[in-house]
């Protein structure tokens, strides 16, 4: 029988029909939460969460018709087999999250009582998570607050009934307040929390997969892509001074071997990648400088020529191209220093013979140009000064659309017939020509320049900054950068003005110090928000491994392994909920009124003969019970209370009256 | 100030030989009374509900009516109607059953809610308004209703506004088994009520009204009045909280409680005796805590207050 009435008892929560207002408010903190999530989702998939939200919200508004069970039944199947179909799999990220999208929606769908509500919500803050395994930009962030704020007002809405007639004003504030509440907690987590090396939403991610970037290999025409991305590849703050733009040379992959139309760099297996690079003697000040790189799913790191030192694992190879020891799939942080005046010592003969090759028969007259140099008994150097002249007085012009190189030797059309081309064509073609005659040279890839956030002070350097350009070897003066798209005079290069690339054209205009207030402005804005978005990768994204390490130093805190780490932030947890707590629980024990300080005193007595003072008990209550319990302590009991309950309670009452209470309960020893 | 206190537990030892095993309640409808309110009696027939109006008025000396309501009672057959009367030649106001000090309305929920209407008029306003001419109702008014259990066949229940024109709510229940045992073995129930006498005069209760208006009530009492208060509109198991009227009504409730039990300054216990008694009408469960039947839902709901601490 009692188990019986128990049981009755738990289920009757589950009885209780939920306020109208709080469906309503449920039904909009859902929309908020799915909308990210349906952008990206199947297009079945999202229509059916809109048609379930329609029907839901007329359901409540208009009073339609519940859907009947079957249809429910036959939609989880439903739904569930096609998350299998679209996705091959219900696990992982991407089907589980719309596997979990189907099942909020079908909950919505026989969503009655109470119990419902509260898996609905509970399923809503799951999905909110779930967003930050896309994407952790601070919109988003902001956006996903906004969700869990007005989940959690749907939260008060459901559960404090009293509050359906409240103004939902007044419910969001107390969601507000419940929310910043949380907050010093959240903080404190957030810097304490032992960081495992790895991304904080860590997941082997599709995403970085289908990124621009660059390559290790090039053939010509391949970098068109690069040019119209907009993205961010890195930014770069530096601690001593930029160098001029002509300087700003962001090392990246070193191409070396060349089939006369493609170009690729050392492969990993290759022996020579283990050998370490050549000494170079270097001179001038060191640039300083912190990189923080996006993700873009490949080993190598990038920095200016030449590259001396730098913060994280990773190694120099032979052509001081720097390579992480995994790949780079999340956003990574490094100090680096280079030096921009320098001098390699020295080129091995292997490498010598690499630096010189080119296959056999491509490009003849290319080579023939080369030889006719040679013949003429011109030096190195002029050789490279007649080159670079053939280059910058020889018509060429700059576009970004050029004519197809299809014939079997790109580098004679290009250098003989279209001569229009962009960076990667000058460098190849450029390297190509040096070979051919007899001095080696390489093609290196990477970024040039950047634009200066005078906000953040640092660089931003985007994809569109990629570049190439040529290395070549000169016995006198080591490795020399020559960049031959520089070459080309001014009045050469195309500017396009199509829509497509008008942000890039912008981009470019602002770049170089345009002039009117509105680009001023606009160029303003842009990097105002691009400070506050490097800010928010380099403090909160990256907060890693070593940030984290390097932010406990600073606060006196370094040399701590985990385990006392996560013992700090227990105790700095109870430091801060235990006053909290005892607030809470011990409110109504600091009676500043002498006469209840007295009571107080008798009821301590009491308590710790095991008759405790029950909350809510009336103090003649309280003295039966004792007297009932205790049958000799009932004068001092029933005269204490008496003159408790006329000081406390009685119209006038006396000083000897407390006196004598004082007496008494000084007296009293249970 | 000690002749009042006398002659009310007079009140209460006559009427509780006639109502046997009942003295909380008796002493619930005599506290609702002496704080000028009007009581609600919620049973099952056959408890003894009449009884208890009837034993009251008379210990007390009033005046008693009683109007039976049912579903074809008419506002004109509570107040009174206008009659033509042939010789003088005009028409001549013949006061309805109302016009008395202690009125029983039996079983109010049966009656249509119009007719309700015209009766809690006259217990809000001690004045009823027939054919544009108002007249006073006798003092002391004190109207007991009854009220079946709303489930039963056939009733009309009162709405909420009007539940809050009853001091106080009070249930009877089932004697226990030695009382039962008692009125059984005992003398016929009519037999004793026509020799009953009044032991106190509308004077003395009227005097006794007063004083119970007197009756003190410390700072730290009101504490833990608007304590209770603040609970019941913060708390999740009430759908409406408690308003002040109903915060005043306590205040009364108590104080006359007190004064019964002769003392001249309200206790926290005294305030937990009578408070299922005036707020559980006025409150309205959120289904977070319900059991099954009515009874058992307002004892479950009224229970929560005790978590709430004096201060």
């Amino acid at each position: 029988m009692r188990l019986r009435q128990k049981s009755k008892n738990t289920f009757s929560e589950e009885r209780v029909i939920p306020p109208r207002i709080g469906l309503l408010w449920l039904l909009g903190a859902v929309v908020l939460v799915l909308s990210p999530h349906l952008l990206r989702q199947p297009l079945w998939l999202s229509l059916f969460c809109l048609a379930v939200l329609g029907w839901r919200g007329f359901q409540l508004l208009r009073n339609w018709p519940a859907v009947n069970k079957w249809i429910r039944i036959f939609f989880t199947f439903a739904g569930f087999i096609a998350v299998l179909r679209s996705y091959g799999t219900i696990t992982g990220r991407d089907a589980g999250l719309a596997l979990l999208t189907v099942m909020l929606c079908l909950k919505l769908l026989e969503m009655k009582t109470q119990r419902d509500t509260m898996l609905v919500i509970f399923i809503g803050y799951f999905l909110v998570i779930g967003q930050f395994l896309y994407d952790q930009a601070i919109f988003i962030g902001l956006y996903l607050f906004l969700a869990v704020l007005v989940l959690t007002t749907a939260l008060i809405f459901l559960n404090h009934p009293g509050s359906q007639r409240s103004h939902w004003r007044y419910n969001i504030k107390t969601a507000g307040g419940m929310l910043l509440q949380a907050m010093p907690m959240m903080v404190l987590l957030f810097i304490l929390f032992p960081r495992i090396p790895g991304p904080l939403w860590g997941l082997p991610n599709q995403e970085t997969m289908g990124r621009t970037g660059l390559s290790d290999e090039m053939s010509l025409g391949s970098i068109t892509n690069l040019v119209n991305s907009e993205e961010i590849a890195f930014r770069a703050a530096f601690e001593t001074d930029i160098p001029p733009a002509n300087q700003l040379y962001w090392r990246g992959p070193v191409l070396w071997h060349t089939t006369g139309r493609h170009w690729r760099g050392i492969a990993e297996t290759d022996p020579l990648t283990q050998r370490p690079p050549p000494d170079f003697t270097a001179s001038g000040e060191a640039s300083l400088y912190t990189v923080t790189l996006e993700p873009h799913d490949k080993r190598w790191l990038f920095a200016l020529d030449l590259p001396a030192s730098i913060s994280i694992a990773a190694r120099s190879r032979v052509d001081y191209q720097l390579l992480a020891t995994k790949k780079v799939t999340e956003l990574t942080r490094y100090q680096a220093s280079s030096y921009l005046q320098y001098q390699v010592s020295s080129l091995a003969p292997d490498l010598e013979t690499i630096a010189l090759h080119l296959p056999l028969r491509a490009n003849p007259r290319t080579r023939q140009l080369a030889q006719e140099w040679r013949q003429k008994g011109l030096s190195t150097n002029e050789i490279v000064t007649r080159a670079m002249a053939y280059i910058s007085e020889g018509n060429f012009f700059y576009t970004r659309q050029p004519p197809a190189l299809t014939g079997p030797n790109p580098v004679d059309s290009f250098l003989f017939d279209t001569k229009r081309g962009f960076c990667e064509h000058y460098a190849a073609s450029f390297t190509t020509l040096m070979r051919a005659a007899g001095i080696p040279a390489r093609v290196i890839t990477g970024y040039q320049g950047g634009e200066l956030n005078t906000q953040g002070n640092y660089l931003l350097v985007r994809q569109s900054d990629a570049h190439a350009w040529s290395e070549v070897w000169l016995d006198d003066r080591g490795w020399v950068r020559i960049d031959p798209t520089s070459l080309i005079p001014v009045e050469n290069v195309e500017t396009t003005i199509d829509a497509s690339r008008f942000r890039s054209t912008l981009a470019k205009s602002l770049r170089y110090g345009d002039i009117s207030w509105l680009t001023r402005g606009l160029s303003q804005m842009r990097q105002n928000w691009d400070a506050v978005n490097h800010a928010w990768n380099q403090w909160i994204l990256g907060y890693g491994p070593e940030t984290q390490d390097e932010f406990l130093t600073k606060l006196g805190l370094g040399k701590m392994n985990w385990q006392q780490i996560i013992a700090l932030m227990f105790g700095l947890i109870i430091l801060v909920l235990l006053p909290v707590a005892a607030y809470l629980l011990l409110r109504q024990a600091p009676a500043t009124d002498p006469v209840n300080r007295l009571y107080q005193r008798f009821c301590q007595q009491l308590a710790k003969r095991g008759l405790p003072l029950k909350p809510g008990e009336g103090p003649v209550d309280y003295a039966n019970r004792i007297i009932t319990a205790q049958p000799e302590w009932a004068s001092p009991v029933q005269q204490i209370t008496a003159l408790y309950t006329a000081l406390r309670y009685a119209k006038v009452s006396h000083h000897e009256q407390f006196l004598e209470l004082k007496n008494r309960v000084a007296d009293f020893k249970p | 100030m000690s002749q009042i206190h006398t002659q009310m537990q007079q009140v209460v030892s006559q009427t509780g030989s006639v109502i046997l095993g009942k003295e909380t309640p008796i002493r619930l409808a005599l506290t609702c009374l002496l704080a000028r309110g009007h009581l609600l009696i919620e049973d099952l027939p056959g408890v003894g509900k009449t009884m208890l109006a009837h034993v009251l008025a008379t210990s007390l000396g009033l005046k008693f009516n009683r109007i039976q309501f049912t579903n074809d009672l008419l506002p004109a057959d509570i107040l009174g109607t206008a009659v033509f009367e042939r010789e003088s030649g005009e028409f001549k106001f013949h006061p309805g059953p109302i016009f008395t000090q202690v009125i029983l309305a039996d079983e109010i929920n049966r009656a249509t809610p119009k007719s309700q209407s015209a009766l809690l008029e006259a217990m809000e306003e001690h004045q009823v308004t027939v054919e544009g001419e108002t007249r006073p109702l006798p003092e002391p008014f004190f109207v007991i209703a009854t009220q079946n259990p709303s489930y039963q066949v056939g009733t009309f229940p009162l709405p909420e506004s009007q539940l809050d024109r009853f001091l106080m709510r009070i249930e009877l229940g089932y004697p226990d088994a030695d009382a039962e045992r008692n009125l059984l073995a005992g003398r016929d129930r009519r037999e004793m009520l026509a020799e009953l006498k009044p032991v106190m005069s509308p004077e003395t209760l009227q005097q006794a009204q007063q004083a119970a208006t007197e009756v003190h009530t410390s700072d730290a009492l009101l504490d833990y009045i608007q304590a209770l208060l603040t609970f019941s509109r913060q708390s999740p198991y009430f759908l409406t909280g408690l308003s002040p009227r109903a915060g005043l009504a306590l205040v009364q409730a108590a104080r006359a409680w007190a004064l019964l039990a002769g003392r001249d300054h309200v206790l926290p216990e005294d305030v937990q005796q009578v408070l299922p008694h005036v707020v559980a009408h006025r409150l309205q469960g959120s289904g977070v805590k319900e059991g099954s039947s009515e009874t058992s839902t307002t004892t479950a709901l009224i229970q929560v207050f005790s978590e709430v601490p004096i201060p």
